[in-house]
């Protein structure tokens, strides 16, 4: 089953629908499953997947971006870009225009007041805010009359589209939250749990981890939307059970990312009740190779340092050798079936930007082989593992403990053992591994380990930012308190100055350009990130809901205006 | 007794203050971070900022501090405001949870209910089986009907309630129809309606709960009732020409009842703690979810309280099982 044919087949019908019933509320209740269970509707305040999608219900922001990537207007008037003269020739602002007639689910009218104060809300600096990040490099937020604010950046901004663009930054009513700024952010419950939106569906009751209970909101600005009166987001439980209430006894209706073995999902839609839905974002599993020496002997503060390069990774060949001895369409069956592929890239879409590159994609240990011995790589003693003046192929593979995760490190590690290198496997708990602590020698910042696996992403569909992770003083190290998002320690003065060039160019063909380059750098010329798998998500939709299309770009949630109920 | 109850009471307070402290401790030394679920998407220094936010960035004898003021102090006088209408707590922090930014006690409350009607109800049903299969099991003692009861309590015993809760959703729900797999916490029962639905949607949960407490209670009672079933007393009161049920039902039945009731008192402190993989399996998220899903969140105040409160009730139930011990057998007081 491919995207496509259903994709045609939802607008087909959605075209089919919208003109059939007209009428806000017509198709009654939806339920909709999600696995785990949103804590909070405020997404300032978790920054969890579950809580944003949630929230993107009730709240929006003046643009999100649809299941292609591109940018789409929800509150604003048009997209302002450079050309339409929306954004500065300096890249220096932006301004957004509002659209005219717009009102809150409580009657009231929504302005420019309440985007700039939640932009305010956001940057307080006692707030704690999660989505802090999109706010990055925002000087001031300007009212400029009550249907358009201008966003002032304090340098050039190629991407001025972080703020009030996307499911993370939508915007929150003024008159609601203007007693819960700062530090009062976390003692508004009845706000955090009930927010007032601009969305189709406005809050009911919320029970925190468990249940919201939603109705369509009497405002919404589409007097024909959206076509259910009622909605049930149910959280809890697990991805199997949540398939299974779609797929199998259809109590539901959507079911979110479908975390799941290939061949279960493939049993539960055989019971015919509904359809698992694939889309692919930038999600990559990845092996990051350490450049520093992560050995015990080494004293505290120096140990995985730039103080002290690694051994034998540091030498370009092993890292070659490593990336071409492993066989990622078998990893891909194997771990994800529908809802993976197998990649070379670190940036794999979207589309403008995927370098596409297949060069890793066959297996190749007798190529691998060929070229450690090459390299001067030999068995010298005799005890299976290469080495070289003295220095062993001898690795330690670290990530989190994940059934998929540890099939991977067993197969990796055989593949690894017939060129020669031998592996030892180790997995810490997530909540460990990726809890950033800097008093834990165990996560995956501090990365004490040669190799270490795990998936990373970027918001939106520019991936600036991430490309930039990887310049030489992002490395996490003492001074940092071992925050730092350059993981490998990587540092090329040419990567850092392509960098900063991609910071100085608007125009997105040179951009996409650029960033090619750059994720060839790091994945097919150097090899510090061996990418595995490009991971798509998969959720469920029964039967009789039409209308959904699977965003990977937003929140899924995205048209829950635009469902509704397939008639028999 | 009353002085062993007044003694046994205040010996408790200092055990309960002991037992806060560790758990705090524990939880403190516990590796992991209320960050970790956050995306990686979210820069480091974002987090550290709602680190501080949440009030990590606190040494830890004030947190504690702070927890027991707040928990012994700022939530019974909520409890007192929310009866009476007073307003003493008003203005005064309250437990606060870091998932969910908002009071504990409001959430526990909120759980409350599903888990009683679910695990209460699957406690009561449960020991309602369990007492005459164990009665009669002893009576007659490998019988047929002993045999097969062995076999049950013994499946009972040995079978997960992650396989046992999966089992019968397939059977029941995916290949039957009849029952709902996911539990509605939002039904409200207003009407025969309703009623009906409740009751479709308890029967799995409750059931699998049940097969639980009837194997282990019935094995408590077989046993207790074969104890005294060969004591001369039975022997005499058969030899005056007391009936068979008086003999049976009457005297050993209460003798038999007193180690028994003792295991059902100390059960009763985990119906409040919630069945955290049944309550997960069929959604009912009542407290075991809670608990579970704050401890995969490090949700500390959460964990901190849920726990607490168990450890409350189990100190107190240890207390109700001896002071029911010396009710029920006179041989046995503590003055």
């Amino acid at each position: 089953m491919t995207l496509k044919p259903i994709l045609l087949g939802a607008t087909a019908l959605a075209g089919f629908a919208s003109m059939a019933m007209a009428e806000r509320g017509a198709d009654g209740h939806v339920n909709v499953i999600y696995w785990q269970a949103p804590s909070i509707m405020n997404p300032y305040l978790s920054g969890g997947t579950k809580e944003i999608e949630a929230a993107s219900l009730v709240i929006e922001p003046l643009g999100r971006y649809n299941e292609k990537g591109e940018m789409v207007p929800y509150l604003a008037e048009e997209i302002p870009t450079v050309e339409n003269g929306g954004v500065a020739e300096d890249l220096k602002s932006i301004t957004w225009k509002i659209k005219p007639g717009l009102k809150w689910s409580d009657g009231t009218a929504f302005t420019a007041t309440d985007v700039k104060f939640t932009a305010d809300y956001c940057m307080n600096p006692e707030g704690g805010c999660a989505q802090l990040a999109k706010f990055e490099g925002v000087e001031s937020v300007e009212v400029i009359d009550d249907l358009t604010v201008k966003v002032n950046f304090a340098d050039a901004q190629p991407n001025p589209y972080g703020p009030f663009m996307g499911g993370q930054s939508p915007i929150i009513q003024a008159a609601q939250y203007a007693e819960c700024t700062g530090a009062r952010a976390s003692e508004c419950a009845e706000e955090n749990f009930a927010p007032i939106g601009t969305g189709p569906f406005k809050v009911d009751e919320f029970r925190p981890n468990d249940v919201i209970s939603l109705s369509a909101n009497p405002e919404y600005r589409d007097p024909a939307k959206p076509a259910f009166a009622t909605m049930t987001f149910k959280g809890g439980g697990d991805a199997t059970a949540a398939g299974r209430a779609v797929l199998e006894t259809g109590e539901f209706d959507y079911a979110w990312n479908l975390q799941l073995a290939p061949d279960v999902i493939a049993n539960m839609e055989e019971a015919g009740q509904g359809e698992a839905l694939a889309a692919f974002g930038t999600l990559v599993e990845r092996i990051e190779v350490n450049l520093t020496n992560p050995s015990p002997d080494l004293p505290e503060g120096e140990r995985a340092t730039a103080a002290h390069p690694h051994p034998f990774l540091t030498d370009p060949d092993v890292r070659k050798a490593l990336s071409m001895a492993i066989d990622r369409v078998l990893l891909t069956e194997i771990g994800y079936g529908q809802a993976g592929r197998p990649t070379c890239d670190w940036v794999p879409g979207p589309d403008a930007y995927a370098a596409n590159n297949t060069h890793c994609l066959e297996q190749d240990i007798a190529g691998a082989n060929a070229l450690l011995d090459g390299a001067g790589w030999i068995d010298s003693d005799g005890d299976g593992i290469r080495d070289k003046d003295g220095v062993e192929l001898s690795l330690l593979f670290q990530t989190s403990t994940n059934a998929v995760r540890q099939d991977f490190q067993a197969l990796i590690k055989q593949w690894w053992s017939e060129i020669g290198v031998e592996t030892e496997l180790r997995n810490i708990s997530a909540s460990v591994f990726f809890g950033g602590d800097p008093g834990s020698p165990d996560t995956f910042q501090k990365f004490y380990a040669d190799v270490e696996m795990y998936a990373n992403l970027f918001d939106g569909t520019d991936p600036q930012n991430y490309l930039a992770s990887r310049t030489c003083d992002k490395a996490p190290r003492p001074a940092t308190q071992w925050q730092g998002e350059n993981i490998n320690r990587f540092c090329d003065p040419a990567y850092d100055e392509l960098v900063k060039e991609l910071g100085r160019t608007a125009e997105l063909s040179k951009r996409a350009e650029i960033a090619i380059k750059l994720n060839n750098m790091i994945t097919k010329e150097q090899n510090v990130i061996i990418p595995l798998v490009h991971r798509g998500r998969v959720s469920a939709k029964s039967n009789t809901l039409g209308g959904v299309i699977l965003n990977v770009w937003d929140t899924e949630l995205w048209n829950a205006a635009d469902w509704y109920r397939i008639k028999e | 007794m009353l002085t062993y109850t007044i003694r046994r009471l205040v010996l408790s307070v200092p055990t309960l203050l002991f037992i806060s402290l560790v758990i705090f401790l524990l939880l403190e030394l516990a590796p992991g971070d209320p960050m970790a679920q956050v995306p990686l998407t979210v820069p480091p220094e974002v987090k550290e900022r709602m680190r501080e936010a949440l009030g990590l960035g606190e040494p830890t004898h004030i947190r504690f501090g702070k927890w027991m003021y707040q928990f012994f102090v700022v939530e019974p006088m909520m409890l007192i405001d929310h009866i009476f209408g007073t307003a003493l707590a008003e203005g005064q922090q309250r437990v606060l949870s870091w998932q969910f930014r908002s009071p504990v006690m409001d959430v526990i409350i909120q759980r409350m209910p599903q888990t009683l009607w679910v695990v209460a109800m699957s406690y009561v049903v449960g020991i309602l089986i369990a007492l005459p299969i164990g009665i009669y099991s002893a009576y007659r003692q490998y019988s047929l009907f002993d045999q097969a009861g062995t076999f049950i309590t013994m499946v009972g015993y040995s079978v997960p309630p992650f396989f046992s809760g999966v089992l019968v959703i397939v059977i029941f729900s995916v290949q039957l129809g009849w029952l709902p797999s996911i539990y509605d916490t939002t039904l409200e029962v207003v009407d025969w309606e309703t009623f009906k639905k409740q009751i479709l949607q308890m029967v799995m949960p409750v059931m699998v709960l049940a097969l639980q407490t009837t194997a282990q209670i019935s094995r408590f009672m077989r046993a207790s009732m074969l104890d005294n079933l060969n004591q001369d007393y039975v022997r005499t009161a058969r030899a005056k020409g007391l009936s068979e049920w008086a003999v049976v039902m009457v005297h050993v039945l209460r003798n038999s009842m007193i180690p028994v009731v003792t295991v059902i008192a100390l059960g009763v402190p985990y119906i409040f703690g919630g069945a955290i993989i049944t309550e997960q399996i069929f959604k009912v998220n009542g407290l075991g979810q809670l608990l579970i899903t704050a401890i995969q969140a490090n949700d500390l105040p959460m964990v901190q309280t849920v726990t607490f409160m168990i450890a409350v009730l189990i100190v107190f139930f240890n207390i109700v099982a001896d002071v029911l011990y010396g009710v029920l057998d006179p041989r046995i007081r503590y003055d």
